[in-house]
């Protein structure tokens, strides 16, 4: 059925006939672009891959894409999702969701997928609104937002996606920006690459309902003081001149500026494969905390814990290895019969 | 008739059926005891059937009337239809539960009480005034006030264990004394005590004991001055053994997928009465079967469906409240044509209602509980043995039609027992399967002209990339589509999909007369009063049918035509009148409802009684 050579992919190969029906403007269409080009280059089978997503403008994402696709209902994706990789461990599992979807309605199937490290590629489009539904918040939404169900404002206080997935003990968890192209395809090969659940919030402008939620992060002038990169094994420094850094004093984080007897071997190095979780949520937060920038790339990569289908079907194999295939004519007498003679 | 056989010290009585009650408080250990003894019949080849009655909390306060469990089993030489409608003996283990079970006691019946559990602060937590084993509120029954706690531990002294656990073994001590009443061996509950503390010999050994003890105490003291025989059963000839209706269908669905030669994954979240068929199937690995604990009742179903998508026999099995719970995914799973099964193991409602007892009122929320146009079809097992071949029934409609097939079981038949004639694999149905695999012209909603169902193309599968989801779907292509044509082409496609099941469900045959005054239809586990009580009134003259319904979606389509032979029809069920609402609608009949919202089955004498009161 399947040939051994792998044919050779381009971003055309994973565009669809269907008529794209987001708005004009809409990060979306970067995103897209950015998946179709990364699933190009990853070496898989297009029949392999499953796009599976859930309700709202990001749930779309399956009907552009030329592999399996599933659209399914409001926050449901990661249980579809992992139903088809228990089922199937050899297939690579997207998950296309939202602010709303993953974080409101769905927020239950995001922290059970997460801890118990599904082998499942979640792409969180934060746009911190809703869109489908006109603009309403959402739970990333900021405090006293004012949207069309909050004339006065929002009296919630919002969810950190990223310090939720590292709560629910996600495995991989990363952060990248819709129009920062080549940052966004280096982060989905990673997580591509990376074996259990990956968690990418893509910081997504929604130009009708919230335009310029991300202005701070993606304004080109702006840009440089207020993103830094996160590299593995490298200092944090950020800043249009490089010349800021980033320190770690006890528990606390501090802007430093380079020089003046601060050299980079002060700053703080970046270890995205540190397995505990108190690092990754000190820079979970930092971007909440005025002067600091917003960090984006790997925050977390923990390859040793094992896939949750690996560990079910290893189950099962182990079953069978010790008491053989199961015979069902045995199972069906089992316990106490008797035979009643004619 | 019953014959009396003189022997040398006691008189046996040979008798054709018996109905025994065991009842004490949760802790007591009452399910045990009565299952106990109902294998032990089982094995003796006896007919029986059980039923369990047990409260919703674990443990509600010791001696107190909410905490009081009980079991019933009737076991006979003959057809059992139903647990019996009063008891012949009664076993209570204080004075609560002696108070909730003595007006099912038939008069002049056995009493086994423990006259320990009869102090004042027991009678104080029964809410009793005075001590019944003093009032003379007694003096119908035969009574047999046996201090069980002391007896126990005078059998138990040798072992060296604590009072406590002693106390523990008074249930065995109870079960002696009933194995001796109705002249049964102790081997089988030994054997099962063998098992099923294989680690710990000396529970095996104080169970054996106390059991033992209470054997001889009847054996010994004469206090019994009959005992009771009841012969074999004769029935159909092969091999049996008992089972519950949750047992059969995790076993039927262990078998769909043997039959099928795909994977089953259960994809459930805890919930009573039907967490035993997730318990039950978790132990089949060495079949394949996948088990999924989900989050939540969503992620049950939807997990279920996922796994379908991927070439899984898709399972979900819930009760009432996680029934509403997988409403929109039941409905995605109807958009998406998927074949995927439902348990829903009705409980009483609504809301949490009554956890642990019975009702049959989910049959609309099944029917039509879903968002707009989403019909599914529907089956019902008649008895707890029915339910693995309604468990095969099932997935065999959702392969050939893609389609989600829901089961409707209830608390009765799910944790309700009866002797089982285990099949041969050779008599089971074939359940064939094809995954698409051919590109050549490929529509994801292409259909099958003879099933209208859809191809099941599985990812993973070259050539076959296509996608799906809940919103309205172009026939043939699957593509999104707003059309309002091809909207009510697809509504009226996925209803005729539904309508199509009815070609290979047998048509409905009465049972008892094909014509005359009176005939009953119902479904699911009505069937055994309906049964028992057809017997007699047929015998008494009356010219009655009785149709139960397996597939109730689509119904069979001769239904219509067998309720015109009929004067009256007569729609007894446990709600307040669904089944009857469906067939008014559809047949313009004015069928009599019958409905009991109880959480208790029916007795076969109110069946009766209704049945006479028609033909007057």
């Amino acid at each position: 059925m399947t040939s051994a050579t792998l044919p050779v992919y381009t971003k055309k190969d994973f565009q669809t006939d269907q008529e794209i029906r987001w708005c004009p403007g809409c990060g979306d269409y970067a995103i897209l672009s950015a998946v179709q080009m990364v699933f190009a280059e990853l070496g898989i089978r297009r029949e392999n891959i499953v796009m599976i997503s859930g309700i709202g403008c990001s749930s779309r994402f399956p009907y552009y894409v030329n592999a399996f696709g599933f659209h399914t209902i409001h926050g449901r994706a990661p249980a579809v999702a992992t139903g088809v990789k228990i089922a199937r461990p050899d297939l690579d599992v997207w998950v296309a969701t939202g602010d709303g979807d993953s974080l409101s309605i769905g927020g239950n199937h995001t922290i059970h997928m997460l801890r118990r490290n599904v082998g499942i590629k979640v792409l969180m489009f934060n746009n911190k609104i809703y869109g489908l539904t006109k603009g309403q918040y959402s739970p990333t939404s900021e405090m006293g937002k004012k949207t069309k169900s909050t004339p006065f404002g929002t009296t919630d206080r919002p969810f950190n996606p990223i310090s939720l997935a590292i709560g629910s003990e996600a495995t991989f968890v990363a952060r990248s920006v819709d129009v920062f192209q080549g940052h966004l395809k280096e982060t989905l090969k990673k997580a591509a690459a990376h074996k259990g659940s990956a968690y990418i919030e893509i910081l997504q402008n929604c130009n009708i309902f919230n335009d310029g939620a991300w202005t701070d992060v993606t304004e080109k002038e702006a840009r440089s003081e207020h993103v830094v990169q996160l590299e593995h094994g490298k200092p944090l420094i950020f800043g249009k001149n490089r010349d800021k850094g980033i320190r770690l004093n006890g528990l606390e984080l501090e802007v430093v500026t380079l020089g003046n007897g601060i050299t980079e071997a002060d700053l703080l190095v970046h270890d995205d494969h540190d397995p505990r979780p108190a690092y990754a949520f000190i820079l979970a937060h930092m971007e909440q905390r005025p002067g600091f920038p917003t960090p984006i790339g790997v925050l977390r990569s923990w390859e040793d814990v094992p896939r949750y289908e690996d560990v079910i079907n290893a189950q099962i194999q182990d079953v069978i290895a010790k008491k053989g295939k199961g015979d069902l004519a045995k199972l069906l007498r089992t316990g106490d019969t008797w035979e009643v003679r004619a | 008739m019953a014959t009396i056989l003189e022997l040398p010290n006691r008189r046996r009585e040979v008798i054709d059926r018996a109905v025994i009650r065991f009842c004490g408080d949760s802790g007591d250990g009452m399910q045990i005891t009565g299952s106990q003894f109902t294998n032990t019949a089982a094995m003796f080849g006896n007919d029986l059937s059980t039923f369990p009655d047990f409260p919703a909390e674990i443990r509600a306060p010791a001696g107190t009337l909410p905490g009081v469990s009980g079991f019933q089993v009737q076991f006979s030489s003959t057809d059992v239809f139903t647990p019996g409608d009063s008891v012949d003996a009664l076993i209570a283990m204080n004075p609560a539960a002696l108070k909730m079970n003595l007006a099912d006691l038939k008069k002049n019946g056995i009493l086994i009480v423990n006259a320990e559990s009869f102090k004042e602060t027991d009678l104080r937590k029964a809410q009793s005034t005075s001590n019944p084993l003093e009032d003379h509120s007694l003096d119908g029954y035969r009574l047999f006030a046996v201090d069980l706690e002391r007896l126990t531990r005078a059998a138990l002294a040798s072992l060296g264990l604590d009072a406590k656990s002693m106390d523990r073994c008074k249930n065995f001590f109870a079960l002696g004394m009933c194995y001796w009443l109705y002249n049964r061996p102790l081997d089988t509950t030994n054997r099962w005590l063998q098992d099923k503390f294989k680690n710990k010999p000396l529970l095996i050994e104080a169970n054996r004991l106390a059991m033992m003890a209470g054997y001889s105490y009847c054996e010994a003291t004469e206090a019994f001055q009959i005992s009771y025989e009841i012969p074999p059963a004769k029935l159909t000839p092969g091999l049996y053994r008992n089972i519950s209706g949750n047992t059969a269908l995790a076993l039927g669905f262990v078998a769909a997928s043997q039959q099928a030669g795909i994977p089953l994954f259960l994809g459930s979240y805890p919930i009573t009465p039907a967490s035993d068929i997730l318990h039950e199937l978790s132990m089949y690995k060495d079949f394949g079967v996948i088990t999924f604990q989900a989050e939540d009742e969503i992620a049950a179903i939807t997990s279920a469906i996922g796994a379908a998508y991927a070439g899984c026999i898709g399972l979900t099995t819930t009760s009432g409240p996680g029934m509403a719970l997988k409403t929109e995914a039941l409905g995605l799973a109807v958009m998406t044509e998927m074949p995927l099964v439902i348990c829903d193991i009705q409980r009483g409602g609504p809301s949490t209602g009554l956890p642990t007892k019975t009702e049959q009122a989910d049959l609309l929320q099944a029917l039509f509980g879903r968002n707009s146009e989403a019909p599914i079809p529907v089956i019902a097992p008649s008895t707890p043995g029915d339910c693995f071949w309604v468990a095969l029934e099932a997935t065999r409609i959702a392969i050939k039609h893609m389609v989600p097939v829901i089961i409707l079981s209830d608390g009765y038949l799910a944790n309700g027992a009866e002797p089982w004639r285990i099949p041969e694999i050779a008599d089971l149905p074939e359940i064939p399967v094809h995954f698409e695999t051919n590109p050549e012209g490929f529509q994801p909603y292409k259909r099958n002209p003879e099933t209208l169902g859809r191809p099941w193309a599985i990812p993973g599968t070259p050539g076959l990339e296509h996608r799906i989801g809940g919103i309205e779907k172009q026939e043939e292509t699957g593509n999104v589509n707003y059309e309002p044509l091809n909207h009510e082409n697809m509504v009226r496609m996925r209803a005729a999909k539904v309508e199509r099941v009815a070609d290979d469900i047998p048509p409905a045959i009465p049972v008892g007369d094909q014509e005359g005054d009176v005939l009953i239809i119902a479904w699911g586990s009505t069937y055994g009063p309906i049964t028992a009580a057809l017997k007699t009134q047929r015998a008494a003259g009356h010219r009655i049918g009785h149709v139960h319904l397996r597939h109730l979606n689509p119904l069979p389509k001769n239904l219509g035509e067998v309720m015109a032979r009929f004067k009256t029809v007569l729609v007894p069920e446990m709600n307040m009148g669904q089944l009857s609402m469906i067939l008014r609608a559809k047949y313009l009949v004015d069928v009599q409802g019958y409905n009991k919202i109880q959480g208790r089955p029916f007795k076969q004498s109110e069946i009766e009684e209704k049945i006479q009161e028609l033909v007057g």
